[in-house]
């Protein structure tokens, strides 16, 4: 702002003015590590998931049928685990967010954001109340992979008020929500490949793009 | 232009002094991009105000503070001074019992915001 040297002045203002519209207009304190974070849980969180599902077929097959006690102790142990991961992989990934917004001196709630928080929300509480209506019908089969479908649309909604990179992370998703609809109880890996692998490497990708320099 | 400048020159009666002066005139706003700066923009925080409010359709008053990092009293008059250049326009509205004031570019300011634009890119074309 203060540079008083008559060659720079008008570069410094365009840049001014650059900086005003981008700050104005998408959300940038978006960090790639929390995606890597993100993505870490939802590695850990399939993992864990993968033994639940082990012990519980190895019961099946030791008592060689199926248990309705063993059943519903499987759903409750899973979505535990989904809602724990689920916490973990947002307090983490909002911690490396909160910190870069710091660092650049951005308020970590503000048009920008919001606009981000609404625009995912939207196709978000879409899936929600989709995946709960069909759990409701007994219907688990499409879960996971409305699960992806839903969460990339929301990234390809929210992608026009953050990084533009943000939408083929949601292309990622829909691709591979739409490609398990095809390979029904296969939705662990495909939940493991979306949520956790495509999140790391958008992460890195975002991190060595952006961050690298600071 | 070169006519109007021999006309003017024949007015000075051959004065080859005025001539002079008035070839310099035409040269410097032919080269000089600073007539097409605005004044109005010389003030960071009006700027600033036009860089947000071109690429949002409507932005409110608290929003504008909180992203120029301002006080009230000083953005208000900035803000009163673009409507008046009518670069700007105000549209009150309520949320709940709360005003909301918000905040548009208006064509005559989306033309003066890049004409601006134009002049500072030229200048930095001049410089190299």
């Amino acid at each position: 702002m203060l540079e008083l040297n008559q060659q720079n002045q008008p570069l410094q203002e365009l840049r001014d003015i650059k900086k005003m519209m981008e700050r104005s207009s998408r959300f940038i304190s978006l960090s790639g590590l929390s995606g890597i974070a993100a993505g870490i849980c939802g590695l850990a969180g399939a993992a864990i998931a993968a033994e639940i599902l082990d012990n519980y077929y190895g019961h099946y097959e030791l008592k060689g049928g199926y248990d309705s006690q063993d059943f519903s102790d499987l759903k409750n142990r899973l979505l535990l685990l989904a809602i724990l991961v689920f916490m973990v992989a947002f307090t983490s990934s909002f911690l490396f967010t909160w910190r870069k917004a710091r660092k650049q001196n951005i308020p970590l709630w503000n048009m920008t954001s919001r606009k981000l928080f609404w625009n995912m929300l939207i196709p978000l509480s879409a899936g929600a109340v989709f995946i709960y209506a069909m759990l409701r019908m007994d219907d688990w089969i499409y879960v996971a992979p409305s699960c992806l479908i839903f969460y990339g649309l929301a990234l390809v909604n929210a992608s026009k008020y953050t990084f533009t990179d943000v939408r083929f992370l949601g292309y990622g998703q829909i691709l591979l929500g739409l490609v398990n609809m095809f390979f029904i109880g296969k939705g662990l890996y495909f939940w493991a490949a979306g949520f956790g692998f495509l999140h790391i490497v958008y992460g890195g990708i975002m991190w060595w793009k952006y961050e690298r320099a600071d | 232009m070169d006519f109007c400048i021999l006309f003017m020159g024949a007015l000075c009666g051959g004065n080859m002094k005025g001539l002079t002066k008035l070839i310099q005139v035409k040269f410097l706003i032919l080269k000089n991009p600073i007539t097409g700066l605005n004044k109005v923009f010389e003030s960071r925080i009006r700027l600033g105000v036009m860089s947000i409010l071109m690429v949002n359709e409507e932005v409110n008053f608290n929003d504008l503070k909180q992203m120029l990092e301002v006080t009230d009293g000083n953005l208000a008059t900035h803000l009163v001074n673009l409507e008046e250049n009518g670069f700007i326009k105000i549209h009150k509205g309520f949320v709940g019992k709360k005003t909301n004031t918000t905040y548009t570019i208006t064509k005559t300011g989306e033309k003066a915001f890049t004409d601006h634009i134009t002049a500072l890119e030229s200048m930095i074309k001049g410089v190299k």
